[in-house]
């Protein structure tokens, strides 16, 4: 299925708008892992018919990551720059393949003038489903084992626990929790910079327990919400020698796979 | 007459060191910068109720919620019977509101007693599992030496002043029933009757004598206690409170925005901007130390009861890495009781390095698992954060790489070092 993905660019110069701005992120434009994701968010967005657009060249990073970092002057140049290229498209509603990019455009641009109604993938997608937009074809994954790792940005950092376990409950599948899940979950290792550093010296990896707590469940599918998340976890996978036999899929993918897509 | 003067004279005491100890916690958080959390006032007084009064965060650990809970209920009604010491003690009556309540006294005393001795079960428990079987936080590093001792005192002093209470009602009640025939006997309240047969065979005199005992014991011990709290982190007991009512309202996943870096990136890419001529000149980035830290995370630090749920929670300190957020909390404590006492190393040290090292500050993944473990809304990471931005934007002492990240955002966008025209690339690939 070919993708039918404009930028918001491109509608302007057609004198045409999007009712939605797909924000892809950093992972998502460039790691090949992520950009599978990114992939299956388009083409779920456009089996359900949304009306959407990315911005393409004229994305940039959120500043989560300068932010977090200590960076406050960095994140905020981001911020401006990117706030004035949404509010020059009148974007109104915007969904991110990614809870960082989804945190700080929904919680922390309103602070810079950048107000939007901001959706993480799972709950947009999520939405969809309840419209009666999209409908989710589970028999590919009968019979297989699947655990679901909450994105610190997604889960505490905003509270939502349910949208992705709504998804993976249309799959046919069998659902299991990790003891340490929900508000109780494990950090995948990645967040407030850390992706970018080399770890501070310690006795363990934080993505190796994480990975090690995933595989005790007996899952051959480990599901994600985060492009973080699953580079993460697909090394702490490879890592425990497991690559072969579990896999790290973030919920968009899955619901894409279920869908022949 | 003279114990009257006596008491008095222990009770001003008491009050006047309580008052002069309170009044240098105040000069400590004095310290920080404004918190700006006056706002909302409707929810924090909803938040406080719920979340102090109602302890309503201590669930997930059942068997800690539950002895907290019976100790936090038993001191605070217990405490009712204080009024009444402290009445007698003044005006030198005995029991002053037994006469007047009649009957309801002998049942408010018993269900006292019931109180006294589930506080002390629960004290028990907790001696066990702070010395023997409990939860690793409780025997952790973070906590040698003071933090230990400061934690079992508390411990201590609490069964004492439950058993002095309880001591001196079944002494008082052996008292009386020697002098009286068995047909007349008291029932005595319910759980010092449990202690009648320590006391067969007494001197009524010996009894009087250590009924008195128990009473002054309770009563200075009391004090004493209230005297201890401000240098011990039990003072959690009354600035679990405010603490709570100064609680972050605003979205869990936002840090606060600097106005000052606003100001500047506004007067840079935008030519019709003007800056306020009277804005005051931009106060340091970050913090380095306490006093560039603002008031909540000041107050949070003094609210700190050291139970460690943070720390137990960090991905960081659970794979051995130096970061515990719980001595973030002890470590800004102890760097404003250091400024406090004034001398050399209010002056020469800081929060940053001499209290706090580079590499804790750089552990940490911002998860927000130790503020969603706290059952009082203490908030770790914030301080981590102020501190990051300090090291950052004063210092420009970053991790290398995480300057080549940035460097990457400066020059093309992404944190890594792909070209921002490349962005839609995956579209057609």
């Amino acid at each position: 299925m070919s993708l039918n993905v404009p930028t918001m660019a491109e509608l302007a110069a057609r004198g045409e708008t999007a009712e939605v701005l797909f924000w892809v992120g950093c992972a998502g434009s460039f790691d090949e892992r992520a950009k599978k994701v990114t992939k299956a968010v388009a083409k779920l967005l456009n089996q359900a018919g949304v009306s959407f657009a990315v911005l393409g060249a004229e994305e940039s990073c959120t500043g989560d990551p300068a932010r977090r970092a200590g960076n406050e002057f960095l994140f905020q140049m981001q911020a401006l720059q990117n706030i004035e290229i949404l509010n020059g498209y009148s974007v109104q509603k915007i969904v991110a393949a990614c809870p960082h990019c989804f945190n700080t455009l929904k919680n922390e641009y309103p602070q810079l003038g950048g107000t939007y109604e901001v959706f993480h993938h799972s709950q947009f997608i999520e939405q969809l489903l309840r419209d009666g937009r999209l409908r989710v074809e589970g028999g590919s994954f009968k019979g297989k084992r699947i655990v679901f790792h909450d994105p610190c940005y997604l889960g505490r950092a905003n509270g939502e626990y349910e949208a992705p376990r709504v998804l993976l409950a249309q799959l046919d599948a069998e659902i299991h929790e990790m003891k340490r899940s929900k508000k109780n979950g494990l950090c995948c290792g990645a967040g407030g910079a850390q992706i970018f550093k080399e770890p501070e010296s310690g006795d363990a990896e934080i993505h190796h327990v994480r990975a090690e707590e995933a595989l005790a469940t007996g899952a051959d599918i480990i599901a994600v919400a985060c492009p973080f998340c699953k580079l993460m976890l697909t090394d702490g996978v490879t890592h425990h020698g497991k690559e072969g036999q579990v896999q790290v899929l973030d919920i968009a993918e899955a619901i894409a796979t279920a869908n022949d897509l | 007459m003279i114990s009257s003067l006596v008491f008095v004279a222990l009770l001003a005491a008491g009050i006047t060191g309580f008052t002069l100890q309170v009044r240098r916690l105040r000069r400590g958080l004095a310290l920080a910068r404004p918190s700006g959390r006056h706002d909302r006032r409707k929810e924090r007084w909803a938040i406080m109720t719920r979340v102090a009064m109602g302890q309503s965060q201590m669930e997930p650990r059942r068997l800690a919620a539950l002895m907290h809970f019976i100790v936090y209920v038993g001191f605070v009604l217990i405490n009712i019977e204080v009024l009444e010491i402290i009445l007698d003690g003044i005006l030198g009556t005995h029991r002053l509101f037994r006469a007047p309540l009649g009957g309801l006294y002998d049942v408010l005393m018993s269900f006292f007693e019931v109180l006294g001795a589930l506080v002390i079960i629960a004290i028990v428990v907790f001696l066990v599992r702070r010395l023997r079987l409990g939860p690793k936080r409780l025997n952790h590093p973070d906590l040698t030496g003071w933090p230990q001792k400061d934690a079992l005192n508390i411990l201590v002093i609490e069964v004492v002043l439950m058993l002095a209470l309880l001591l001196m009602n079944a002494s008082e009640f052996a008292a009386v029933n020697q002098g009286l025939n068995s047909a007349n006997q008291q029932t005595p309240w319910l759980i010092s009757g449990l202690f009648q047969p320590l006391f067969e065979g007494w001197r009524v005199s010996n009894l009087e004598v250590f009924t008195q005992s128990m009473w002054w014991l309770h009563f200075v011990g009391i004090l004493a206690f209230l005297n201890y709290l401000p240098r011990s982190k039990h003072f959690h007991i009354i600035l679990a409170f405010p603490n709570v009512w100064y609680s972050k309202l605003t979205p869990r996943g936002q840090i606060p925005a600097m106005e000052s870096v606003t100001t500047e990136i506004k007067s840079m890419l935008d030519p019709s901007f003007v800056t306020d001529p009277n804005a005051a000149p931009p106060a340091r980035f970050g913090a380095k130390d306490v006093h560039d830290l603002h008031f909540a995370n000041l107050l949070n630090a003094y609210s700190c009861t050291e139970c460690g749920r943070c720390t137990s929670e960090c991905p960081a300190n659970q794979t051995g890495k130096k970061l515990s957020p719980r001595r973030i909390m002890m470590a800004t404590r102890d760097r404003v009781e250091e400024v406090l006492t004034g001398g050399q190393g209010a002056e020469t040290r800081s929060l940053l390095d001499d209290w706090i090292s580079r590499e804790e500050l750089w552990a940490c993944t911002t998860c927000n698992a130790c503020v969603e473990a706290c059952p009082l809304n203490i908030d770790p990471m914030d301080i981590i954060m102020q501190m990051r931005q300090y090291l950052v934007m004063e210092e420009s002492a970053a991790p290398s790489t995480v300057n080549v990240a940035m460097g990457n955002i400066e020059n093309n966008a992404a944190p890594w070092a792909y070209p921002q025209a490349d962005r839609g690339n995956w579209i057609n690939s």
